[in-house]
């Protein structure tokens, strides 16, 4: 066994135990944290894969980002374990053809009879200096730039869609401008009377 | 027998590379002890006091005799705590701050790992330092605890994002995301640095970099005047004193890429002086210098200012910017921007 392949089972074993704590730890706060490990794991493999770039930004965006989010809403929400578990077993059934499916589309795709060694050659490990980065943001903008810019589009619309769904303005409560107040200047709060001494100068409250 | 010498070789490796880690770590460790002396310092000078002047000759043992206190202090965990996170907290805090160091080089060739994508795994691992906060918040069972964690998770994850646009810019100039040929992208003098093509993203950058790292005037994780001390307020001894090693690590690393990125690094300012990582150290300690700067001069951020200003000011600036050198690069004056 190389010390590659140790890395990989090292790896793969944390990854299956961390996904599976995900569905059976009580805690929702421990599940969130396991899919965290789990993500974070299978960008280590990732990494076996030298797609660096990938593996980076798994952890950038669902470790650094994402899951940061859902943390916060597991965290804030009151959520009550029992009755989440009451439809266990009406759900089964659908839960179970939806496993199914997930298994045989997985078996078409990794079937060793059309992605075995025989058929498809082991990839070849690039240079040092090969960066999977560049020739990524290659590919994205020459061969599949109209897929790109489709996905960029839909992504906006998502984006626009989720503001407007949120936005509301209510009247009853208080907005600051900030650049109202930023522009403010003394005069326009503070004003200076001149007045005379109502005592005299020295015949103060019981002299100083 | 080859087997064996292969072992040999890999164990070899280790080794060296541990003994590698520590003495990127080591000096490390050093420079945040020193670093709480020169704040209390220079705050103290800012304020018209002295500072710590007791502990040895002109106060330099204090931070050595702080950590003597911290080390003897009892870590106490709450009655409601969750005993496991709780431990965990910290450590999930110090780690991404200590791996972070891995790709950071000090001149061309010191360098623990010079990877292709440098400036990505920096990015990467510093954003895994918000799970140590949520988690201390968390697990401490508190209110003000959980209220620390809360804010500190909403003000790091919006602060990434324009720093993150902010490093964009900076790859776009350097086409490529090795930190050091991002460096030597910036050769030839002062007029080459990446802060004047990219002024706004380097102010951009600063700025959300005090923010990632929760200092004055950013602190609202902290906030002891309305949280007491946020998400580490169960904490104590070591605990805490980890913390308090992470904060200053980062604060380390965040002007550690601040001279690499926007003040070229370890190269020379003139080109009949050489480079050396003197330079490096010295641009270091003059952006820490204004962290410090900072902190003696600004009143804490309102909460809802904090979000106005990273979402609604920097990710427009920082956007437009990248518009304007990426527009900028198409044009004869496209030199300008490397």
């Amino acid at each position: 066994m190389t010390y590659t392949t140790a890395i990989f089972y090292f790896f793969a074993a944390i990854l299956v135990f961390a996904g599976l704590r995900v569905i059976t730890a009580r805690n929702p706060v421990h599940a969130a944290l396991f899919l965290v490990l789990a993500f974070f794991t299978a960008a280590g493999l990732w990494i076996l894969l030298e797609a660096e770039f990938l593996a980076i930004t798994l952890v950038l965006v669902y470790v650094g980002a994402v899951m940061v989010l859902f943390l916060f809403v597991v965290m804030m929400l009151d959520i009550n374990l029992d009755k989440l578990r009451e439809g266990f077993w009406d759900y089964l059934p659908i839960a179970g053809f939806v496993s199914v499916l997930l298994m045989i589309e997985m078996a078409l795709i990794l079937g060793s009879r059309h992605f075995g060694l025989d058929v498809m050659a082991t990839p070849e490990a690039h240079p040092a200096d090969y960066s999977n980065t560049k020739e990524l943001g290659r590919l994205l903008y020459t061969d599949y730039i109209y897929a790109f810019e489709l996905a960029a589009v839909i992504l906006l619309v998502a984006i626009v869609a989720a503001i407007a769904l949120t936005l509301r303005r209510r009247k009853d409560s208080k907005y600051i401008n900030p650049a109202e107040q930023v522009k403010v200047k003394r005069n326009d709060r503070l004003r200076i009377i001149k007045m005379k001494a109502t005592q005299k100068p020295g015949a103060g409250e019981g002299g100083a | 027998m080859e087997s064996v010498g292969m072992d040999w070789t890999a164990i070899q490796t280790v080794v060296w590379t541990l003994i590698k880690i520590m003495a990127l770590v080591m000096p490390l460790m050093l420079g945040v002890a020193y670093l709480t002396y020169a704040e209390r310092k220079i705050i103290g000078w800012m304020q018209v006091r002295i500072g710590p002047n007791r502990v040895g000759f002109l106060g330099l043992l204090q931070p050595i005799a702080d950590g003597l206190k911290l080390l003897m202090k009892e870590i106490i965990i709450p009655a409601g705590a969750n005993r496991g996170l709780f431990i965990l907290g910290p450590i999930l805090v110090i780690a991404p701050a200590l791996a972070a160091w891995a790709v950071i080089p000090f001149t061309d060739t010191l360098v623990l790992a010079n990877i292709n994508a440098g400036l990505l795994y920096v990015m990467a691992i510093t954003s895994m330092g918000v799970y140590g906060v949520i988690i201390a918040g968390w697990a401490s069972n508190s209110k003000y605890a959980f209220l620390g964690a809360m804010r500190s998770a909403a003000q790091i994850v919006s602060y990434e994002i324009a720093m993150g646009f902010a490093l964009v810019g900076v790859l776009m100039a350097a086409q490529s995301l090795n930190l050091i040929d991002i460096v030597q992208g910036q050769s030839g003098g002062l007029h080459q640095w990446y802060i004047w093509p990219l002024f706004p993203l380097f102010v951009v950058y600063l700025i959300a970099g005090v923010a990632e790292i929760n200092r004055a005037p950013f602190d609202v994780a902290e906030g002891e005047s309305e949280i007491v001390a946020g998400f580490h307020v169960e904490y104590s001894g070591m605990a805490f004193a980890v913390f308090f090693l992470a904060e200053y690590a980062n604060m380390i690393l965040v002007a550690t890429l601040t001279s690499l990125l926007f003040l070229g690094g370890w190269q020379s300012p003139v080109p009949f002086l050489p480079d050396s990582i003197v330079w490096l150290f010295f641009k270091i300690g003059f952006v820490l210098f204004l962290f410090l700067w900072f902190r003696a001069t600004f009143p804490r951020y309102r909460y809802d200012q904090i979000m106005r200003l990273g979402w609604k000011v920097f990710i427009p600036i920082t956007i437009a910017w990248i518009v304007v050198v990426g527009g900028m690069m198409q044009t004869p004056y496209g030199y300008l921007f490397h």
